[in-house]
């Protein structure tokens, strides 16, 4: 309760909280580097052709929106697809895999084993097989995406102690109970372990398989303007795949914390 | 009705709740083969009747207890509640573990409330009834916290609450409070005793702490080292209600002092060095 004569040295070193507060530290790292970027650029007149100035990305990206946006929009709905179509295959084929013997002993290790497959390796084929459209595209983004997906999804199933089940027996619950009100809330938080970290898998994903073959989409663009030595064009795509990767991490991240309000969130910036 | 007869006569004290017979456990075909975890073990428990089961680690305690709840099955022997044969997972009681076994994506609450969720049972009066037995163990206020925002003690009490929301006849505790500090233990013991006292409800409560088991029991079953079998029975006649301060009076402490010699000469405790 002593009063403060003189505010204002107080008041701004409460602005410059709040602003901190809002504006996560490793920002102003990556503000940083990003002037010492374009600062470097400059002062030793680095050519554009080897390496263009953050601010002639910026205006690449605005001249060149016309074309970055639709294929922006190919790439995003690749992603969107194959990630969806992912987790409805691998949820419930971790399911199964918990709860039947067969699935497990028969085809789990063949899930795993097949992780050794290079993806990169099989996606000419897939070109072969369904051709140069959307489709290799979305089955190369499951191919990534799905792994983690089933391994974690597993895992959080197995998760539940016996405790949990005789506790379960003991109220008299039957198997359906004992898979929603146990099982599947005590995996949920594995779950989305794997369903963040397919969320990057699946971006590249897309990227290769527009690499492999493709006549639009980001990884496509990134291709033409590199055989162009475009370098300015080619960041400009890079930034737009980062974005859409981080919003995809972001959104994910997001669902996570409204799902699972019971657990205490790793923090990025690393606050505990 | 012949059947009636034929178990009476079987049945010195027909009030029997819980009468075990000639019950054993072996587990078969682990990495060293048979294991006997129980010979042949006979106790009638009646109702109302708090019994600890006593004994060093591994003697069996707990595997009578999954026997008990028909969650294991007996090799040999019948276990009947009621006069009604156990012969499949019994959920007509409440069961305690030593790890509280709290839902963790559940507040306080609603983890009492599982019980009547499962059960199909009427949620409003079930609700009035867990806000009751949370207030009795003093967790007011604390209805919506999550487990991992109790303490041990704390969530110890939500897991006993849980157990006795549908009213069970039969609690079945084992080592309920092993894991928690010995001050907390105090007064989950007194308030364990609290919620007993209100109702008719026979409780089977396994542990190895020997005061605790004279502390709350009116009988005390003393266990031998695996394979566990009944060495001795202890008529705990110390009136109710106890009191934390009846730990320093003789008669207890004699209780504790007899208990402690049979455990010496069963070879649980060397005391040479």
């Amino acid at each position: 309760m002593t009063s403060v004569p003189d505010h204002s040295p107080r008041i701004r070193n409460d602005i410059f909280r709040r602003i901190g507060a809002i504006v996560p530290p490793a920002l102003w790292t990556l503000l940083l580097l990003v002037i010492f970027w374009q600062a470097i650029v400059t002062l030793r007149n680095i050519p554009e052709y080897i390496l263009p100035a953050p601010s002639q990305i910026a205006g690449e990206i605005g001249n060149y929106w016309h074309r970055l946006l639709p294929n922006a929009l190919v790439t995003l709905s690749e992603i969107a697809l194959g990630y969806s179509l992912a987790v409805l295959i691998a949820v419930p084929l971790a399911v199964s895999i918990v709860y039947s013997q067969v699935m497990q002993r028969a085809v789990y290790p063949l899930i795993v084993l097949s992780q050794t497959v290079p993806k990169v390796a099989v996606a000419p084929l897939l070109l072969t097989w369904f051709g140069y459209g959307m489709t290799p595209k979305i089955v190369i983004v499951i191919m990534m995406s799905f792994f983690p997906i089933v391994i974690n999804s597993v895992m959080g199933l197995r998760a539940t102690t016996p405790e949990m089940l005789y506790l379960a027996r003991s109220m008299g619950a039957n198997g359906w109970q004992v898979f929603w009100k146990f099982r599947l809330p005590k995996a949920l938080p594995s779950v989305f372990a794997g369903l963040r970290l397919a969320t990057v898998l699946s971006v590249i994903g897309a990227i290769i398989a527009e690499f492999i073959g493709a006549d639009k989409g980001l990884g496509y663009l990134i291709l033409i303007a590199g055989a162009n030595f475009d370098i300015a064009r080619q960041f400009a795509a890079i930034i737009l795949i980062t974005v859409i990767g981080m919003s995809f991490f972001g959104i994910i991240s997001w669902l996570e914390r409204r799902l699972i309000p019971w657990q205490e969130q790793p923090q990025l910036d690393g606050k505990g | 009705m012949n059947i009636m007869t034929d178990t009476q006569s079987l049945t010195p004290e027909s009030t029997a709740h819980v009468r075990i017979e000639n019950v054993s456990k072996v587990f078969h075909g682990g990495r060293k083969g048979d294991v006997e975890a129980l010979r042949p073990v006979s106790l009638d428990i009646k109702r109302g009747e708090f019994v600890s089961i006593l004994g060093p680690s591994g003697c069996g305690k707990s595997t009578l207890l999954m026997l008990l709840s028909g969650l294991l099955g007996p090799s040999a022997g019948n276990i009947r509640i009621d006069g009604k044969k156990v012969d499949g997972p019994n959920s007509d009681l409440g069961i305690v573990f030593q790890q509280d076994v709290l839902l963790e994506w559940r507040g306080a609450l609603d983890n009492v409330l599982l019980q009547a969720e499962i059960r199909g049972a009427d949620m409003k009066e079930a609700e009035a009834k867990a806000r009751s037995l949370l207030s009795m163990v003093s967790l007011t206020g604390f209805e919506d916290a999550y487990p991992r925002e109790l303490s041990g003690g704390m969530r110890q009490r939500v897991s006993i609450c849980r157990a006795l929301l549908h009213e069970p006849p039969l609690l079945l505790m084992d080592e309920p409070f092993g894991a928690l500090d010995a001050m907390t233990r105090d007064q989950l013991q007194i308030d364990l005793m609290k919620l007993c006292a209100e109702r008719d409800m026979t409780v089977f409560f396994i542990t190895h702490s020997i005061p605790e088991a004279v502390f709350l029991s009116d009988r005390v079953v003393v266990m031998t080292p695996r394979p566990g079998r009944i060495e001795d029975i202890v008529e705990i006649d110390l009136p109710r209600p106890r009191r934390l301060a009846m730990r320093e009076d003789p008669k207890f402490t004699s209780y504790v002092r007899s208990l402690t010699e049979t455990f010496k000469t069963l070879g649980v405790f060397r005391e040479e060095y």
